[in-house]
């Protein structure tokens, strides 16, 4: 490592840190202030709310029905997760350990929904969607959710995959093992630590996916921050705390998979997955 | 002779296609192929030949209604003066930054105060931003406390609530991606430029900057990218009617409020046709520069 002494690159220095140190403060200041107005009585022009109160979470999950848009949430994103596995890990599989003509235009395929932005190709689909009669359902809403789930387990179960020796199946095809026991107890349990991070990563996706589900849901299958967009749109109908509330039971609900997906990944690792790996 | 011919034709079919690296397990390649060509190629196929069909006059009524109407018109301006300089302000704090945390040895928390907004999303920020930066929030409270300013300003429901959205997000987002870029470059080939004397800003200009313009251009477009198809804050925070009218939410309009899907599926197809004349020409600029390895040894 290599560090200049000088003054200029000392004052450099300074200025990184500090401009670091006010998008964090800037940043723990926009999260607080939700958190905090959720528990105000009343905050009106001062530094800190007038009281402390828990009661806008019980009008809150009264109010928006939150038992019911929490249990929807989570039945759509178990939904997602497990067909995104199913369809990931064995696309991953034969990817990561075949070599064929067009296998660069698969990737490609794969590639593309992770960078187009949901709202270019949602509109398209959920118009689609609607005209076959799935707009507003329940697998409507799984099915846009699929776009961005399967192509994200693909690419990070790809190089998961390539690091496992095809020696170690090789020898179990030579002992006799047949293909679902191959699979059942030689490459899941190998696998297992990557998916499970691909899968909990899927899983805060699909809860915080707010662009392909808005597009696509209905009343009742309206996920967790589909209902926080339309309070907040709202605004002013109801208290502000209660709506901050809801927002705090959003975070709550998204940050717990994402504090134990970061136990297996990196936070880098979250965004650089998307990129082509060749 | 006669006896190869004849052993080629007796291969069969099957074990051609393996030859070639098609047999039963490339064949699992199948449903999640088949999944994202049914839910993501084909739509975006119809949403195509979709536009082209409006609901009266000539095959591409859609776009001239779209492109004389000034405002429809409009909001690619509007949605392009949001998303480059957010963009452009986001890129180049993310690379001194990325430069200096490279070299920090407990990256993890600050990467993982980063991740949050990614995580939470827009429209979780957005609600956030509204009590942040409102006239009585605590972003206006701090810089009348300082005195910097001595009445609030106003930052939410224009374009610098939108701004900051945008920020929040999207720096965050640019800086992993820029610091998993600078960390994949190997530290020796800095230790070699200062060795032979290159002070810390020729180090900089000479030697990381060349290695760094692919994952640059890279994280540009996606950065960009992002940042055009801005939905949710531009209503929340922005002024919807007004200089936030981006063009996702003209898209939307058609589609969903007048129930005009044809007209919805064009104005998709111009954002995503203005998206990708913006990532062709970045990446058509990247050619330009240097390509090559990034690591020390044997490259």
């Amino acid at each position: 490592m290599i560090r200049d002494q000088g003054i200029g690159s000392r004052l450099w220095r300074f200025a990184i840190w500090a401009i670091v140190g006010l998008f964090v403060l800037n940043l723990v200041g926009v999260i607080a202030s939700v958190i905090v107005d959720s528990f105000a009585t009343r905050w009106l022009g001062t530094w800190l709310p007038a009281g402390w109160t828990v009661s806008w979470y019980a009008d809150a999950w009264s109010q928006f029905q939150l038992g019911d848009v929490v249990q929807v949430t989570f039945e759509i994103a178990f939904c997602v997760v497990v067909i995104s596995a199913l369809l990931g890990v064995t696309t991953a599989y034969a990817l990561a350990r075949r070599d064929f003509a067009g296998k660069r235009l698969v990737i490609l395929i794969f590639l593309l929904p992770l960078l187009v932005p949901p709202l270019t190709y949602g509109i398209p689909l959920a118009t689609l969607l609607y005209q076959i009669g799935l707009g507003s359902t329940f697998w409507g809403v799984v099915l846009v959710n699929l776009v961005p789930s399967v192509p994200f387990v693909v690419l990070v179960m790809i190089p998961f995959i390539e690091q496992i020796d095809p020696r170690i199946e090789a020898a179990a095809r030579v002992f006799g093992a047949r293909t679902p026991s191959l699979f059942g107890r030689i490459l899941l349990p190998l696998l297992i630590p990557g998916i499970l991070s691909a899968l909990l990563l899927v899983l805060v996706r699909t809860l915080a996916m707010f662009e392909l589900t808005f597009l696509v849901s209905g009343p009742s299958t309206q996920t967790l921050v589909v209902a926080l967009y339309y309070s907040v749109f709202a605004s002013g109908v109801r208290a502000a705390q209660s709506i901050d509330a809801m927002a705090v039971v959003y975070m709550v609900t998204t940050l717990i998979w994402l504090v134990l997906a970061l136990q297996f990944v990196s936070p880098t690792q979250i965004v650089a997955r998307a990129r082509p790996q060749n | 002779m006669t006896d190869v011919a004849a052993a080629r034709s007796d291969r069969s079919v099957g074990k051609r296609l393996a030859a070639r690296g098609f047999d039963g397990t490339t064949l699992l390649v199948l449903p999640g192929l088949v999944a994202i060509i049914a839910l993501f190629i084909y739509p975006f196929l119809f949403g195509l030949y979709d536009s082209l069909r409006p609901k009266a006059g000539e095959w591409y009524a859609n776009y001239a209604a779209f492109f004389s109407d000034p405002f429809q018109r409009d909001t690619i301006w509007a949605t392009l003066l949001l998303a480059l300089p957010a963009t452009i302000v986001n890129l180049a704090f993310a690379v001194p930054i990325a430069f200096r945390v490279r070299l920090m040895r407990r990256q993890k928390l600050l990467t993982t105060i980063l991740v949050l907004p990614i995580t939470l999303g827009t429209v979780l920020v957005a609600d956030g931003l509204l009590n942040f930066l409102g006239p009585r929030g605590w972003f206006n409270r701090v810089l009348m406390l300082i005195d910097v300013i001595h009445t609030p300003l106003r930052l939410t429901n224009n374009y610098w609530g939108v701004f900051a959205s945008l920020v929040i997000t999207g720096f965050p987002f640019a800086f992993l991606l820029t610091l998993s870029y600078v960390s994949g470059i190997d530290p020796a080939i800095e230790q070699a430029a200062a060795t032979l004397g290159a002070r810390a800003r020729q180090r900089f200009t000479h030697i990381f900057m060349p290695l760094l313009v692919p994952g640059l251009a890279v994280t540009f477009c996606l950065s960009f990218v992002q940042a055009f198809a801005v939905f949710p804050s531009a209503i929340l925070l922005g002024a919807p009617a007004g200089p936030t009218r981006v063009i996702s939410i003209a898209a939307y309009h058609a589609a969903f409020e007048l129930y005009d899907h044809s007209l919805g599926a064009a104005i998709a197809m111009i954002m995503a046709a203005v998206q990708l004349i913006v990532v062709v020409a970045v990446l058509g600029a990247r050619a330009l520069f240097y390509r090559g390895s990034a690591s020390g040894t044997k490259g």
